[in-house]
Order: C-alpha cells, then structure tokens, then sequence
C-alpha cells in the first residue's frame, strides 16, 4: 500500500447523511448466456454468468432512470421540488450532447431549481455521482440529492463481453441522517489510470486492455478501496452483515470478497450479476438496492464500485430503523428480476440495434 | 420537426399532468384549460397516479412514419383510475395476453425520433401490466 497514511483521505461530510429513499430498474427482457453462446462458439458450459437483462425496443438509460428515480421518491416521500441535483451516471447516454439529467428531473418534478449533469467513468459513473451527491447534501447546499447509476451496455456481437454487457441500475436520494434508512458513515475513493477497458468517440462498441482486466484493474482498485475505507474506519469484514462488490461476472466479486475475508452469505443478496449481467454504471448500485430491499436495522453494509479506466468507491452504510417501512413502498429488485421474459438472439439482436437498416 | 410541440407537451407526456377543476373536481386530461363537465375554467395542474385499466385495444401491424421500428405494437384506450380516458400503447407485455379491464400502470418510454436518429428523442407515456400481476402471470 502506498496510500498517505498521516492525512485523512476518507470523504466525511460535514453534516451527517444518508439514503432517503432508494429505487431499482431492471428490464424485463433476458437472453441466456448459452443462447449467445449458440450463436458465436457453440459452447454449453464455462459462461461467465446464466442470462443477463436486456432492455426493451422503447427503452434507454433516460426512461430506465425515470423508473427507477420514481421508485426511490415512491421511498422517500420528499416534494421534488426539494431535490437540489439531479446526477446520472452512465456510459449509455442516449445523446452525445442533452443531459439525460434533465429528462429525469423534468419527469419526476425536480425542475427547475436544481442542479443537473451526466457522469462518465465506466462502471463507476454511478457511484460518483452517489459521493457528489453526499456533498451536495453533506455541506448544507441542498436538503436533497438525486444520485443515478444506470446503463445499457454495449457488447460487440461475439465479443467475450457480450454474454454479460446487461441493462439496469439504481437511484438514490440523499438526505439528512436523521431521516435516512441508511446513514452513509463515509465514503473513501481510489483512481488511478489504468488502460483496462475503453470506449472511443463514435465507436459503438467497447475494447478491453487483455491482462490489465483482473489484477491491475479489479482487483487491485476494489481491494485498496475497501481495505483503506476499513481501516480508517476501524472496522473489519465481521463488522458488516452484508457487502457488495462490482459484479462484472460472477467469479471476480467471489474472489474478491473472499480475499477480503467475507463469506458467501454476506454478498449473496447483492450478487445478481448471474441473473441480470453485469448492469456497469448500475452494477454496484443495483447490488446494494437488492441488499437494502433484505436489511435490517443496525445492518452494516460495505459497497465497493469499480470502474474501469480504473477507479473505486467504497461506501461504509449503517442500516436504521426507518427501513422497514419503505421497503414495501416500491417495487423490489427481486420482483424485478423476476417479471422476466426470455428471447432468442434474432430478437435480441432487434431490441439492441445490432441489425443494419440502411 | 416538431420540436416546439414535443416542448409545449412534455409535462403531459412526462408525467401525466393534465388538470382539475376547481369548481367541480373534475379530473381533465388532456388539459384544457376548460372543465368538459362544468363548462367553468379549469388551469389547476394534477398529477394523476398513471394507474388504470384497459378499456379497449388494436394492435397495429402497418405502422405510421416513425413508429415503424416497433411495429407490431399495441394501443389501447386506458380508463385512469381519476376518471378520464386516453390513447396510449402498451408495452412490455411478455407473453401475457391482453385482456379487457386488466389493470395497467403508466410508465414513460420512448416513442420515436423527430424525424430521424439525428432528431430529438419524443420520450412520452406507455402502460405495461402492473407490476404485481406481471410477477405473478
């Protein structure tokens, strides 16, 4: 480690805060890992995930986010007009240039007195977005932050990331402490440049840096995240009820986990890559709705992002008793993710665009 | 291009904000300005729930300029729970069949480009089965 060990690095906010309300999206549409694997390699077993969740002809990351900002004020029981940002992150973004940010906050009422802008940073765009809105909140700017991680990921056909580049995500209200069902501790965040997976301008799909995928890439950047936010905390794996890693297949948030000294029920209710694929900007995100959906107070939960390019958020949350009210108020990720319907790859190929008209 | 109408629209289409009437709460959709049951002026803005049901439906397979690329689609008359009745499609139906007087909810998709993929993107109100009811069908 070579982290600065004398100057605080955690992101604390000046006044405490929270999750006020929180709400999920997953498509209903899914196609089988092994349906793409019929088509590029005939291969039946040693896929990364079983089937992963595809949006809908008349869906984008602007419609997925209304629905799942909807079920996160559905939650919180706030007037819009209160919410002071307005942040999606994505790497999906329907326009090169318009703000999904002000669809949303058009859609759910939170115009025009507030902030509004897209993140960028892979699969983390999420969770920087959730760590802006913590500040915003966190130094008294604004009662209430709306924070988004949502995607449709792009996966060239054939491409090892076509069985898994899925659609979903999260949103998040931030708020006071004091009227959370989730108080957010601390947040502690880690980047550096790292070449393993990239997007260029004007090209459709995404390309991968080969070895710098695992170790240099995950591995190393959830790892300092998570270690770092831990011992600044003072707290060790034992002292979370659940935990929740980036999940771009199935193996790396296990290995991960593991490494980190958390068990297998301890990720089991965030772990939802093997029946929705990994959601990027919605992954982590996605993963700590499904958790919270099961909490209970004084659960304490460690949600790490990782983001490619490459960088890390972690946040340390402390479940309250509010909780348990909201949990019903909206629809669950489960519940979700099982209103499902299965498609062929000619379908799917329709649904994402992978068939030329002109 | 129709820019200036997707504009003037977008809190209906968006969020199923029509009006009520102050004189005779009468539920208006789409808004009016004028009650269609008192006759009395109507501005007051309402956000309906987006729940109702459907009251009839077609499904069209020769689609009209720009709504081609989702074509076969249905559309149907949905009854709100408020009272008033519109057009809307369906959508994510799945495998379940549509029947008349299922229950729907409002969800906001996309409708069409504004001429072509270099166009506006026309974002507006849909129903899909209530969520309960998908999970279980």
């Amino acid at each position: 480690m070579t982290l600065p060990q004398t100057s605080p690095t955690l992101l604390k906010p000046v006044k405490p805060v929270g999750i006020v309300g929180y709400g999920a999206y997953v498509p209903r549409y899914r196609i089988a890992a092994k349906e793409i694997a019929r088509v590029w390699t005939g291969k039946t077993s040693g896929l990364p995930i079983k089937e992963k969740a595809v949006p809908g002809l008349d869906e984008d990351v602007i419609t997925m986010s209304i629905e799942a900002a909807r079920n996160a004020m559905l939650r919180a029981q706030i007037d819009p007009a209160e919410i002071r940002a307005v942040w999606v992150g994505s790497e999906s973004h329907p326009y090169a240039v318009k703000p999904t940010s002000t669809i949303v906050a058009e859609a759910i009422g939170a115009v025009p007195s507030t902030q509004g802008a897209d993140l960028e940073f892979a699969c983390k765009a999420g969770t920087e977005a959730m760590v802006a809105a913590m500040g915003i909140v966190g130094s008294g700017m604004g009662r209430y932050a709306l924070a988004i991680g949502m995607d449709t990921a792009q996966g060239k056909p054939g491409d090892a990331l076509e069985y898994t580049a899925a659609a979903g995500g999260g949103a998040y209200i931030l708020g006071a402490a004091d009227e959370s069902l989730a108080v957010i501790n601390s947040a502690y965040s880690y980047v550096t440049d790292t070449p393993d997976f990239w997007r260029r301008e004007y090209q459709k799909y995404p390309e991968h840096g080969m070895r710098f995928t695992g170790e240099p890439a995950y591995f190393k950047h959830i790892t300092e995240a998570a270690t770092h936010l831990m011992q600044a905390s003072g707290t060790t794996a034992k002292d979370y009820k659940w935990a929740i890693f980036h999940q771009p297949n199935v193996k790396f948030p296990q290995k991960v986990a593991s490494q980190l000294g958390f068990s297998t029920e301890q990720i089991a209710p965030g772990l939802l890559v093997n029946t929705i694929g990994n959601t990027y900007a919605g992954a982590a995100v996605i993963g700590l709705t499904a958790t919270l959906d099961i909490a209970q107070p004084g659960d304490r939960i460690l949600c790490v992002s990782f983001g490619s390019g490459a960088g890390s958020d972690a946040f340390d949350i402390l479940v309250t008793d509010k909780i348990t009210a909201r949990q019903s108020l909206a629809t669950k990720t489960q519940e979700y993710i099982a209103r499902r319907t299965e498609i062929d790859y000619a379908t799917y190929a329709r649904y994402r665009g992978k068939i030329t008209m002109k | 291009m129709e820019i200036p109408r997707h504009w003037r629209l977008k809190k209906q289409r968006y969020g199923l904000v029509g009006e009520v009437c102050p004189h005779c709460n009468h539920k208006i959709f789409p808004p009016r300005d004028v009650c269609p049951n008192c006759g009395d002026e109507a501005k007051e803005q309402f956000a309906f729930s987006g729940k109702g049901e459907v009251y009839s439906y077609t499904t069209v397979y020769e689609a009209p300029a720009g709504f081609d690329a989702n074509a076969p689609y249905t559309v149907a008359i949905v009854k709100l729970e408020e009272g008033p009745m519109l057009t809307a499609q369906l959508t994510d139906m799945g495998e379940q069949p549509i029947q008349i007087g299922m229950s729907v909810e409002m969800v906001t998709r996309k409708m069409r480009n504004d001429g072509d993929e270099r166009g506006v993107i026309v974002y507006g109100y849909k129903f899909r089965p209530v969520a309960q009811n998908a999970i279980a069908g």
